[in-house]
């Protein structure tokens, strides 16, 4: 396959996944822009007030960009997961399969929807939140790499989680019990300065806490961790995901009996 | 687009093919098999015998455990990509997303085949017409009947206009009208240059489209020639003959074994050599008028019967001293 071949199977894939997420949108862009609606009403203007200061900035301010990212990790991940997982499960996967297309481009593809389904549903929510407070962009930089990295790495862990999966109870697994506590305890709602020593040395063991407060730091300029270790450790883990789902493709690990 | 040249005359080769799976289990054992550029190819077998794997193998969704594959002198391991452009598959099951719509589908497995999109829409039409589904390009794949589906399958195969097109059993489940339009329509494609390999258990089917044969059983290749060749194997065939009278009782004639089905109905098994001009003179002459004859069964249908217990017969006698095969994982 050419370049230019490759290229259009990857537009077509993209397109497609667009596609899927856009027609079941009810269910895939508004049940995340409720929540995080009800995130900010309840967490942020009715007990926020009585919290006071978070890191030195208005609880409200200091949640935003952590419900942002968690709203981008959570719609990258899922939307991956599920659509792969599907293909799998309908087989309509062997359409891919028997083509020419490389695993490169299949990978990209359902990673790119993931993305765009994750930065979209993070667009609507920051929209949403500017209801609630003035958001300021404090380094455009690294508010929209550290953004756009988290979509894709965990659009890759949504890929690697659908690869694995026998039934449709293996992709809702990984969400329930790893993803949702990792983001929680992830600095989305406290600085890890609150913390006891020991367990801020165990939440820096919580690649998310990187995100949020890069994140953060690029909207608000405040973080609990630095930033070049977080950049790092960003590309770090999203090099060894991208690798490994690589691997799994090309040995048809779950795909090819 | 880039177009590879095609210069091989074979459009499939296969050699030493083996799929083991799990342990022990042995789906295909050492299979050759070759099949000319512009051919249309039975690939016969009972259920299990291999015909699937072997398909599988061929569209990269099988692993293989031995062997290799070549279309068109591209192998499928070193030059997969070539190798692909030349096939279009129509599984036996349907394998697309319900929820997408007809159109799209087809659209879509033209970009995975790198066609761009407007060339990609007017093979889609061109094919959803052909194949009767033009009416029905923006109804969700769910909404298509059984056969509908079918022929879907086949417009995607299509669209990138494979010269080599692999259908594992494509009328299952299709009504006579629709499976004779089938027919039909991959003979024309087929007259159109693009080699066709079949799978099916109709074997009136591969009768009337086919020119060359393999019959699979038990992951070997039992008989591999041209059904012309292999009918010519068939020693006795039985016909069902129509009297225009009622007959009181069964006409008996020499060297002829006549045995009679209903009052006006008589079936005969005729050996090869016999004539039947000769055993219609004989019922004439009894003062018996044959108004019409057909063959009982499909004659391929007891040839291939015949040959499966053959090969079962021959493999159960081996079995004590067939020593077992090691077979080495690729």
């Amino acid at each position: 396959m050419s370049p230019q071949q490759q290229f259009i199977a990857f537009k077509t894939l993209v397109r497609k996944e667009i596609r899927r997420f856009t027609r079941i949108w009810v269910q895939t862009l508004i049940p995340p822009v409720i929540t995080m609606a009800l995130y900010f009403v309840i967490f942020g203007s009715l007990i926020g007030r009585r919290i006071g200061e978070m890191g030195g900035l208005d609880y409200m301010s200091f949640v935003v960009p952590g419900l942002i990212m968690m709203a981008v990790i959570n719609n990258s991940y899922s939307n991956v997961v599920s659509s792969f997982y599907s293909a799998k499960f309908t087989k309509s996967i062997e359409e891919l399969q028997v083509s020419p297309t490389p695993n490169y481009i299949i990978m990209l593809g359902y990673v790119c929807g993931g993305c765009l389904r994750g930065l979209l549903v993070g667009l609507i929510v920051t929209l949403i939140s500017m209801l609630f407070t003035d958001l300021q962009v404090h380094n455009l930089f690294v508010t929209a790499s550290v953004v756009f990295l988290t979509a894709f790495l965990f659009s890759l862990a949504g890929m690697i989680n659908a690869i694995f999966a026998n039934s449709f109870d293996d992709i809702s697994i990984i969400p329930t019990f790893v993803l949702t506590p990792m983001t929680y305890l992830g600095g989305v709602f406290y600085s890890i300065d609150l913390l006891p020593e020991f367990w801020q040395g165990v939440s820096q063991l919580n690649p998310i806490l990187y995100m949020v407060n890069a994140f953060r730091y690029g909207l608000l300029g405040v973080s609990d961790v630095n930033i070049g270790v977080a950049f790092a450790g960003i590309i770090g883990f999203l090099l060894v995901l991208l690798a490994y789902c690589l691997f799994l493709l090309e040995h048809g690990k779950k795909l090819r009996n | 687009m880039s177009v590879t040249p095609l210069d091989s005359k074979v459009a499939l080769k296969i050699r030493g093919l083996q799929k083991t799976y799990g342990k022990s289990f042995e789906a295909l054992k050492g299979i050759d098999l070759e099949v000319a550029r512009g051919d249309f190819f039975a690939l016969l077998g009972p259920n299990g015998a291999g015909k699937s794997t072997t398909i599988g193998v061929i569209c990269s969704l099988v692993k293989k455990t031995a062997g290799t594959v070549e279309i068109f002198g591209h192998d499928v391991d070193r030059n997969f990509s070539v190798a692909k452009q030349f096939i279009g598959v129509v599984p036996q099951e349907f394998n697309f997303n319900m929820f997408e719509k007809v159109e799209d589908i087809v659209v879509n497995q033209a970009g995975y085949y790198g066609l761009p999109k407007k060339l990609a829409q007017e093979r889609a039409e061109k094919y959803l017409r052909k194949l009767g589904l033009w009416d029905k390009r923006d109804t969700q794949a769910k909404g298509l009947s059984g056969g509908m589906k079918r022929r879907l399958m086949i417009a995607r195969a299509l669209t990138h206009e494979p010269q080599l097109l692999i259908l594992d059993e494509p009328t299952a489940g299709v009504d006579i009208e629709l499976r004779r339009s089938m027919w039909e329509f991959l003979q024309e494609i087929n007259e159109a240059g693009t080699t066709i390999i079949l799978t099916t258990h109709y074997l009136e089917e591969a009768e009337h489209l086919c020119r060359n044969i393999a019959i699979i059983n038990k992951g070997e290749i039992a008989e591999n020639t041209s059904i012309k060749d292999l009918l010519k194997q068939l020693n006795r065939e039985t016909f069902i003959l129509d009297s225009r009278t009622v007959l009181a009782q069964c006409p008996s004639v020499e060297s002829y074994n006549l045995h009679q089905v209903d009052d006006t109905t008589l079936e005969v098994s005729v050996e090869k050599g016999q004539s039947l001009n000769t055993l219609f003179a004989k019922l004439s002459e009894l003062g018996v008028d044959i108004v019409s004859m057909r063959n009982k069964v499909n004659r391929l249908e007891e040839l291939f019967v015949s040959l499966i217990e053959k090969v079962e017969r021959e493999g159960a006698d081996a079995a004590p001293t067939k020593p077992a095969t090691t077979v080495k994982r690729a």
